[in-house]
């Protein structure tokens, strides 16, 4: 007979914590959350903005609470940790072969940076017009 | 000389005595550099002879030595003791496969889904023995070669959260598998291996944690094959949309 048992271990629930490289994955997935709020608040923006100035401007005053502001300061650091991580990735999705040479990767994040730099410039013209 | 040691502590696992894996310490006599498959060797040779684990080549190249070594996925003849010294050194068996004994897993599941990808050339038409080899530039295999490197030592699904939480998912190793041979300008098996690629349990499995590609021993980057595989897919996807076969 056979003495073959294996063993299944397990998944601790605490496993992203085991590990540097899958805690800063877990922060990059994680920053969605604080992301989709932001989002919230600001269609909820749009939203009062329909109801009329006075909607609009108590919105705006709850935007000045300290506790609106540390959210949008969370919401701020954690949308820069995701694009940063998220470019320097963003060469293993993209295969450009150039006269028979693949492109460097840094060509490629340096491509996304400088789009990044461009359309937030472009949406700052549009907002300040 | 005096002779220094280090302890190496090992998760054992006998499927006829254990109800389940317990740890086990050792003490090797330190020298920068033994690798860690050699200190195995050392315990099953000297101190104990129950200890089981797998191994061959010895150089990195037949993929039967993985293990976790403090908690990482590596080939135990492809890291030193000096790596750790004079801290101990924790083995394990390669996480997310269930052990059989001590440091060998099970890996059916593993190759199985190896050979799910159609790993091998599907050519358009078959081609008389006579009329010699398909020809192939140096260009041309440049675009699958990196992909075609991989030594099969399952480093790569140790690594996957996404494994670990749905066996279903195909997994980088054999995904890569995959690219290899759709980017192969011999190969017309790509619409058939796009059925594979384009389920949730094909590449749409795969959250980009990107660990598979720093674990891998032989630069394979599982990782970019995958998001590779994503952009064909969504190509393949749309191209449905408006031409349905
Ligand atoms: S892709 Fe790399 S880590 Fe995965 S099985 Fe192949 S060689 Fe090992
Ligand atoms: S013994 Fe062959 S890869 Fe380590």
């Amino acid at each position: 007979m056979s003495k073959r048992k294996p063993y299944v271990r397990e998944l601790p629930i605490d496993w992203w914590l085991k590990n540097a490289f899958y805690t800063k994955y877990m922060i990059r997935e994680g920053s969605s959350l604080f992301i989709t709020l932001y989002s919230l608040i600001l269609a909820w923006g749009v939203f009062r903005l329909s109801q009329g100035e006075a909607a609009f401007n108590a919105w705006m005053a709850a935007l000045h609470h300290p506790f609106s502001i540390i959210l949008h300061l969370i919401a701020l650091a954690l949308a820069l940790y995701h694009t940063v991580t998220w470019f320097s990735l963003a060469p293993k999705a993209i295969a450009l072969w150039i006269k028979g040479k693949r492109l460097p990767d840094k060509f490629i994040i340096a491509g996304h940076y400088g789009a990044f730099v461009v359309v937030s410039i472009f949406c700052l013209i549009i907002i300040t017009l | 000389m005096n002779a220094s040691t280090i302890t190496i502590d090992i998760l054992r696992y006998r499927p006829e005595m254990d109800e389940k894996p317990f740890t086990q310490s050792y003490e090797v006599p330190y020298s920068a550099d033994l690798s860690v498959l050699e200190s195995l060797q050392y315990i099953k040779d000297h101190l104990d002879s129950t200890v089981s684990f797998r191994w061959s080549c010895r150089m990195a190249i037949c993929g039967s030595c993985g293990m976790m070594v403090n908690g990482v996925p590596k080939l135990g003849c492809k890291v030193f003791l000096r790596d750790y010294y004079p801290k101990k050194v924790t083995l394990a068996p390669l996480a997310n496969f269930p052990i059989e004994r001590d440091l060998v897993v099970v890996m059916d599941d593993f190759i199985d889904k190896l050979e799910s990808v159609k790993p091998y050339l599907i050519p358009e038409k078959e081609k008389d023995l006579a009329t010699g080899p398909h020809q192939q530039t140096p260009l041309q295999m440049e675009k699958f070669k990196q992909f075609s490197m991989c030594i099969n030592c399952g480093l790569c699904y140790a690594a996957c959260p996404q494994y670990a939480l749905d066996k279903k998912f195909t997994g980088p190793a054999a995904l890569a598998l995959l690219a290899r041979y759709n980017r192969d300008s011999r190969d017309n098996g790509e619409a058939e291996r796009m059925k594979i690629v384009n389920q949730e349990e094909g590449v749409w499995g795969c959250t980009f944690v990107g660990y598979c590609s720093v674990v891998c021993p032989k630069d394979v980057d599982p990782a970019a094959a995958i998001q590779l595989l994503k952009v064909d897919s969504s190509k393949d996807y749309l191209i449905g949309m408006f031409k349905p076969d």
